[in-house]
């Protein structure tokens, strides 16, 4: 069976490009300009899928982006995806394609039991039953679970590339049907940017399945004309296979471009997808329309599909969905469908209007042909399990709402059904752009805008191509002047479409009656939803919109309700007795349809790229001497310096010692710096740390501790005065970009009359920290300058020359050990660092990372914030009254000090603690318990903020903030472990050199 | 308490007749003219406190007045974590409280709300995420709250699609394990609230939105009403997001911002993902819901808004962090995405309060972390409410705290950084 | 993602900016505050529904603070005006304002 259904001529395919592809094994052909769902109508496949809870058997509906049911999971292994439309992909040679929900296939699938018992299970029979026994819903979930999902996921990374674009544009003209050209083309020609984005990979739109003519030629070839003329156009950027997927605010849109997805793996380069985010000054929409089902028994069934998609099959394809169907409609457009469907092939069994008199030039046409037309009537059934293969027809009574007289049977292999049109308003109702109800047309079309758009064409109820035209043209001309252009003399194009173009005449018809209890009438194919779901969500009073669409799962499925939601909405109406529009509708949310993850994460993610790296000048160097890592904020720093064979306690402790016995160094580059100058510079940091810099000479350095403004600590570092109006400030590594910001804002919101100016000079300065006691003979090597305590006291800077590298030297020390901090510039300090050990040999120099640095300064009782602190802890917790000045005015967090919370003096204290067994090491994080062996909740008094093994100190050392810490000093407190209570007495947070000798020594 | 049992047997009963027997889950009554007690919020939240209401404390005179449709708004925007594994005890004793009535709530409210304990993993990133599991760890251990650390091996385990390799930009370094929490099914949270509290004959009015509250002598006497007024003796708000709006009909400024959250989901595949994990650091919480989906959420926007909607840029850095995680995500395709207005606190935690109004109680601040204390929240509200006290569970979490200072700062047990 | 008007640099794209919340609020004189006054000052927020006067700082770009008056509802920016300037005359219920 060779495209059996093919007609010989006719449409956009190219038969001279015959394309191989497999569905669920079979192999099929197909022609290029083919999309799945054509080629495999073509082929005579009906069967496409399951559906998801009753798993029936389903066929093809649409034609795009609408249809409920052909999903297919599409490629193998790492290429693999799931929930692909076949009416959206493009055949290439070589596609597999496989259906989806079904097992062991979808001819014969175990799931069907579902059907046997849907009687039990309509929506929301889960939230009804399985809770018996108590707890047993784990229990029953795994077994639901398994049946969740459609398609799989792909096992392996994906192999292919995706990237984004960020444009501006003028005017973005979304949709590439006979409105978006006319408007593109009107925009354009103003010297507008403009850029034209339609899904399809051919432009043209509706054009595309119908035999209208515009400006004399054929719709489609006028299309490519001017998609012609528009490339010739240089401010014009045309994307086809681009969907326009979401609006957002301040006319910002986002498009995916599906830039290899049309190509078989062999023939794709580049990107997979690409992102396209756009501000667009003036938007122009241009979405067209949706074809309803109507909702009437059985009308699942493989072989019933909208009216409107078997004639773009006909049309566009040369594709034949059947040889004989029935028409079931309740409007106009219906009858071109079925004029086109004859002419292409498709003998038309009958025409089932529910209109009792239908007229108009269409519907005259049909007549002219001899078709018979079976007015006041309804298809009251469907037969043919996996195909339809007859249907019933019934007399509708005068109130429309029951089934009377005979029935009358139709064999057919083709249901085309119409239920009216849909504006496709969902990017328009994203923008924040209000919806009206349309009597006439019986749907929603757009009121009033939110954003910078317009809505041209069937997206604004405009059915007709005269008016798609005209509308487009007007449009994408009034957009290009809002944007700043001239347009001169705008055109609409003249074009003559068939009789009764773009007329309805539409009578609604939303639940179609059948006579019979229990025949499933659906609305969401996808989800199994009927006319029963939502009669049974008014029963049990989940008839507001959201609540029916939530109880019965209307609308969520992939197709995001585009053909279920309107009558969904207007069954609920008619059970409620009120309009639709008082039902009102649910909100459109991004996205219009699916975005691949990949596309919207671009190439941001990955080792590199996820965040920016940042790297000190000395990073290779750590890199290539064993430097085992750690992430600090965006920072990559050495936490030890792995030596072969050994273990990261024991380098830690190794280079703890080398810094009490001998030399060590630091890469502290990452440490903030922050240049202040200006005539008001010492007033700023006055007012920024608690203590008093008013007494700082040129030449010293001062530690300050920074407080928000409720008196909690946010920062600490050295301040070094450089020059009568300039100074010099450190902050945390983590912290230096907020420490930057809140200098900033309060200088410029809050302290205006201050002049006083900051800049961020982290990474132009490199720094370097030696420390130990043979720090000053290592570094008088390399420099000059006098470096004794009397030339070079502790908490004071000069400038120097290092190893011949100008730079700065400060005598502070974050280790507690005699030591230097060495600022050079950045470029530098690779040749600083690797003086330094050079020279260092004879001391055994030992480079230290940041955990040897905590331990160090712990030994010291030296604070971290963001480790010792938490965001609820003052100076006076941590034991550093002595740094809240009393004598300046006013600083930041001085008035949040004196809070009554603040004030309380069993507040939780820095404290010290060692435990009885020197070898034992708490936990950090451990909890301190005035009774550890109670009932849980076991009350608890404190925590471990730092804890360490201190090689110095041979035992192990822990600070902790404990409940009034300070008036408990001696006592022995509890941890409670997992397994065991730790006991430790409570100490000073300080346990080595607590008189500070080596430090100024 | 004249409903229908939910059950297998009543359901195979209503089949026999095509479901045409099921009684109203709950009456949509016109509002009488004065209450016992007024509920302004008909969230998860509220509903929850009117049958709390009705159950622990008998008071059954009780309207909750709803400006949209019931569960409309955080409540059926979130992405349904249910835990317990809060830092401090203030907080870890109201969310364990919350997390023990979710363990009995499907029975106790005869409503299906499929609590599924397929636990919650937290990921640390770096050192100090560790240390910052670590703390919380034997805070909820001696708190008696069920948490593991567990290595990245593990996780593994439990998620073989997690990517541990140390070859990314933020590798998973370890983590923790609360395995009594889980996923929640939101909307039946508030629908089995909403029916049970109907049964104790609770008035549960839709679509009335509250436009003042009417204070005399600093005691609150009714609210006014787009369904008119409507007097009351006690009025306890539950407005979430709209917090700040209605706290401002009682003349009461709060320490309250909202903010949008955006949540998302992808369409539904095949199961993939049996827990939960969430990663504070990169701002990526993932789970896969009953019908397939993922359920991602991110984290929230910068700025104000009562729109329900924020910025693709938090949803991009997001998903840039999901593919580093969870590679094999890079090829499904996100659904839709929506947002949710989250009423931020400066401590990330709640108020549950009495306000300087007489008979006017607050419930608001929950930031991202409402719906998992749903139950706790209500029980303890109602508590509230009808004993004009808080109870010990709330007492921390008063309005004076902004005074006195007394925050409970839970920013790195809230997930969503603010 | 919103569009802002930086008054420095022009229109950029908001992941250029950090955006700090209300504006306009007076820190009492620290000395004679009490302690509800304090705590008012440090944590209360209007945060109206509808328009709304805020501060942003345009951290990737000039790094100049600067106020704007947005409605909360719409997203719309009605004014930006200088980190000195007083709240420009807005029409609240163009902003949505409840």
């Amino acid at each position: 069976m060779s495209q059996a259904f093919r007609n010989g001529d006719g449409g956009r395919i190219d038969r001279g490009k015959r394309l191989n592809f497999t569905f669920d094994g079979q192999n099929y052909d197909g022609f290029a300009g083919d999309t799945l769902a054509s080629a495999l109508l073509a082929n005579g496949v009906r069967l496409v899928g399951r559906s998801f809870k009753y798993h029936r058997p389903r066929g093809i509906v649409g034609s795009g982006p609408e249809e409920p049911n052909a999903l297919i999971q599409l490629g193998v292994g790492a290429h693999t995806e799931p929930n692909t439309r076949a009416t959206q992909i493009a055949l290439f040679d070589g596609l597999i394609g496989e259906s989806q929900n079904a097992w062991p296939g979808v001819g014969f699938d175990v799931g069907a039991i579902n059907n046997l018992v849907s009687k039990v299970i309509p929506s929301g029979f889960y939230y009804k039953t399985f809770m018996w026994p108590a707890a047993a819903w784990m229990f029953y979930e795994k077994f639901i679970r398994s049946a969740a999902g459609l398609g799989k996921a792909p096992s392996e990374p994906d192999p292919e590339t995706y990237e984004k674009r960020t444009v501006w544009c003028d005017v973005l003209v979304v949709g590439g049907g006979p409105a978006g050209l006319a408007a593109a083309r009107a925009a354009g020609a103003s010297g507008a940017r403009v850029i034209l984005a339609d899904e399809g990979s051919e432009f043209g739109g509706s054009l595309l399945s119908s035999r209208d003519r515009i400006e004399g030629r054929e719709g489609a070839d006028w299309a490519g004309d001017v998609i012609d003329d528009l490339a010739g156009m240089a401010e014009v950027r045309v994307l086809p296979r681009t969907t326009v997927a979401s609006y957002h605010d301040h006319n910002y849109l986002v498009a995916v471009e599906r830039v290899n997805d049309h190509l078989p793996l062999g023939e794709r380069h580049g990107p997979r997808q690409r992102l396209w985010k756009i501000r667009a000054k003036q938007v122009v929409l241009a979405t067209g329309a949706i074809e309803r089902p109507l909702v009437f028994a059985e009308n699942d069934r493989p072989g019933v599909m909208l009216a409107g998609a078997v004639r773009t099959y006909v049309n566009r394809y040369g594709a034949r969905p059947g040889n004989r169907a029935v028409v079931f409609t309740n409007n106009d457009s219906a009858y071109r469908a079925a004029l086109d469907a004859a002419d292409g092939g498709i003998s038309i069994a009958a025409i089932v209007d529910c209109r009792a008199n239908p007229e108009g030039a269409l519907v005259r046409l049909v007549r002219e042909r001899g078709i018979e037309i079976v007015s006041g009537s309804v298809i009251s059934g469907v037969r043919g399990a996996k195909q339809v293969s007859e249907v019933e027809v019934a007399a509708l009574n005068d109130a429309g709402d029951d089934v009377v007289g005979a029935r009358r049977s139709f064999d057919c292999d083709l249901v085309m059904m119409s239920g009216g049109w849909n504006p496709t308003v969902h990017l328009y109702s994203q923008s924040g752009g209000k919806l009206a109800w349309n009597q006439e047309l019986a749907t929603f079309v757009p009121a009033t805008a939110a954003q910078k758009s317009r809505e041209v064409g069937a997206v604004n109820g405009s059915f007709s191509l005269a008016d798609a035209l005209a509308e487009g043209t007007r449009a994408g001309a009034a957009a290009a002047r809002d944007a700043g252009f001239e347009v001169e003399g705008e055109q609409v194009p003249a074009c003559e479409a068939a009789p009764g173009d773009g007329v309805l005449s539409l009578l609604a018809l939303w639940d179609v009656p059948c006579g019979r209890k229990g025949a499933k009438r659906f609305l969401d194919f996808q989800n199994d939803v009927t006319a029963a779901d939502v009669a049974l969500a008014h029963r049990e009073n989940y008839s507001s919109v959201e609540h029916f669409k939530r109880y019965t799962t209307t609308g969520m499925g992939t197709d995001q309700g585009k053909t279920s939601n309107v009558n969904g909405l207007a069954i609920m109406a008619g059970l409620r007795g009120v309009d639709v529009p008082e039902v009102g509708h649910t909100t459109f949310r991004p996205f219009y349809t699916a975005v691949t993850v990949g596309a919207l994460a671009g190439i941001n993610s990955g080792p590199e790229l996820l965040d920016p790296v940042r790297k000190t000048p000395m990073h290779n160097w750590h890199e290539t001497h064993g430097a085992h890592f750690e992430d600090v904020g965006q920072w990559k720093r050495p936490y030890c310096y792995l030596r072969p064979g050994e273990t990261v306690k024991q380098a830690v402790d190794r280079e703890v010692l080398a810094a009490r016995t001998s030399v060590a160094i630091l890469d502290a580059s990452t440490l903030g710096k922050i240049d202040i100058q200006g005539p008001d510079a010492l007033e700023l940091i006055n007012r920024v740390y608690t203590n008093n810099f008013a007494t700082l000479k040129v030449g010293q350095c001062r530690y300050g501790l920074m407080l928000k403004d409720d008196g909690m600590v946010f920062d600490d570092g050295v301040t070094a005065r450089i020059g009568e109006n300039r100074y010099l400030m450190s902050t945390t590594t983590g912290g230096a970009p907020n420490v930057l910001n809140w200098l900033e804002e309060w200088l410029q919101c809050e302290w205006r009359d201050l002049e006083a100016y900051c800049t961020s000079v982290t990474t132009h300065w490199a720094a370097i920290a030696i420390a130990g006691p043979n720090s000053r003979r290592l570094l008088a090597e390399l420099t000059a300058t006098d470096l004794s305590n009397e030339a070079f006291p502790f908490m004071s800077w000069q400038d120097g020359e290092i190893a011949g590298i100008p730079g700065r030297i400060f005598r502070i020390s974050f280790s507690g050990e005699t030591g230097f901090e060495v600022q050079v510039p950045a470029s530098y300090a690779l040749a600083l660092w690797r003086a330094l050990m050079t020279a260092g040999e004879k001391y055994s120099i030992t480079p230290y990372g940041t955990e040897a640095m905590h331990v160090l300064r712990a030994e010291k009782g030296f604070i971290i914030a963001g480790q010792d602190t938490d965001g609820t802890t003052t100076p006076y917790d941590l034991g550093m009254g002595w740094i809240v000045s009393r004598k300046k005015g006013d600083f930041l967090g001085k008035r949040g000090l004196e809070r009554p919370d603040t004030l309380r003096e069993d507040r939780k204290q820095l404290v010290g603690l060692l435990t009885e067994n020197p070898n034992e090491v708490i936990p950090e994080g451990a909890h301190i318990s005035p009774a550890p062996d109670s009932a849980k909740p076991v009350p608890m008094e404190g925590w471990v903020t730092s804890s360490y093994y201190s090689p110095n100190c041979g035992r192990s050392i822990a600070m902790a903030l404990l409940r009034r810490g300070n008036e408990r000093i001696g006592e022995t407190v509890a941890l409670p472990l997992e397994d065991k209570v730790v006991r430790a007495k409570i100490t000073k947070p300080v346990f080595f050199d607590e008189e500070g000798e080596r430090l100024r020594g | 308490m004249s409903r229908t049992k939910y059950s297998i047997f009543s359901l195979l009963r209503q089949a026999r007749d095509y479901h045409r027997g099921w009684p109203q889950a709950w009456r949509s009554p016109e509002p009488k003219p004065s209450y016992d007690v007024i509920i302004i919020g008909g969230g998860g939240h509220g509903l929850a406190t009117a049958y709390y209401l009705a159950k622990e404390h008998g008071i059954t005179n009780v309207a909750v007045l709803e400006k949209g449709w019931l569960g409309g708004g955080n409540t059926g925007r979130n992405t349904t974590i249910v835990r317990s594994n809060y830092l401090w005890d203030e907080s870890a004793h109201l969310y364990e409280h919350s997390l023990k009535l979710f363990e009995g709530l499907s029975q106790d409210l005869n409503y299906n709300i499929m609590f599924s304990q397929r636990g919650v993993i937290n990921l640390a990133h770096n050192e100090h995420d560790l240390k910052e599991l670590t703390r919380r760890g034997h805070a909820c251990r001696l708190n008696g709250i069920d948490y593991e650390m567990i290595s990245a091996e593990q996780i593994k385990q439990i998620a073989p699609i997690i990517n541990i390799s140390k070859n990314i930009r933020y590798p998973v370094l370890g983590g923790s394990i609360q395995r009594r929490a889980g996923n929640a099914r939101h909307d039946a949270v508030a629908w089995g609230y909403a029916r049970r509290a109907d049964e104790y004959g609770i008035d549960i009015i839709q679509n009335c939105e509250v436009t003042g509250i009417d204070i005399e002598n600093g005691r609150v006497t009714g609210v006014q009403t787009t369904r008119g007024p409507i007097k009351a003796r006690k009025v306890g708000a539950v407005p979430a997001g709209h917090a700040s709006v209605v706290g401002r009909l009682a003349g009461l400024t709060l320490p309250v911002e909202s903010h949008p959250l955006q949540a998302m989901v992808s369409e539904p595949i095949k199961p993939v993902l049996d827990t939960v994990i969430m990663s504070n650091t990169v701002h990526v919480y993932i789970s896969q819901s009953d019908k397939g989906e993922l359920v991602l959420g991110a984290g929230i926007d910068p700025y104000l808004s009562y729109a329900q909607r924020g910025s693709l840029d938090v949803i991009e850095h997001q998903l840039e962090a999901l593919c580093d995680l969870y590679p094999i995500v890079k090829r499904l395709r996100v659904m839709r995405t929506w947002g949710g207005i989250v009423d931020t606190c400066p401590d990330a935690s709640p108020i549950i309060s009495k306000t300087p109004v007489e008979g006017f109680y607050m419930n608001c601040g929950w930031g991202t972390g409402g719906f998992k204390a749903t139950p706790g929240s209500g029980w303890v509200f109602a508590h509230t409410i009808a004993q004009d006290r808080p109870h010990r569970l709330n007492e921390a979490f008063d309005l004076k705290r902004f005074e006195s200072g007394f925050l409970i700062d839970e920013h790195g047990a809230a997930a969503v950084a603010h | 993602m919103l569009l802002i008007e930086c008054p420095h640099c022009g229109p950029r794209e908001q992941t250029e900016f950090t955006c700090g919340g209300e504006g306009h609020i007076v820190r009492p004189d620290p000395a004679t505050a009490t302690d509800a006054e304090w705590g008012h000052y440090l944590f209360m927020r209007k945060n109206p529904k509808g328009l709304h006067f805020e501060r942003w700082f345009h951290a990737h770009g000039c790094r100049q603070w600067f106020h704007a008056a947005r409605s909360t509802v719409t997203h719309e920016i009605f004014a930006i005006y200088g980190i000195d300037e007083p709240p420009p005359a807005i029409d609240p219920s163009k902003a949505g304002s409840q």
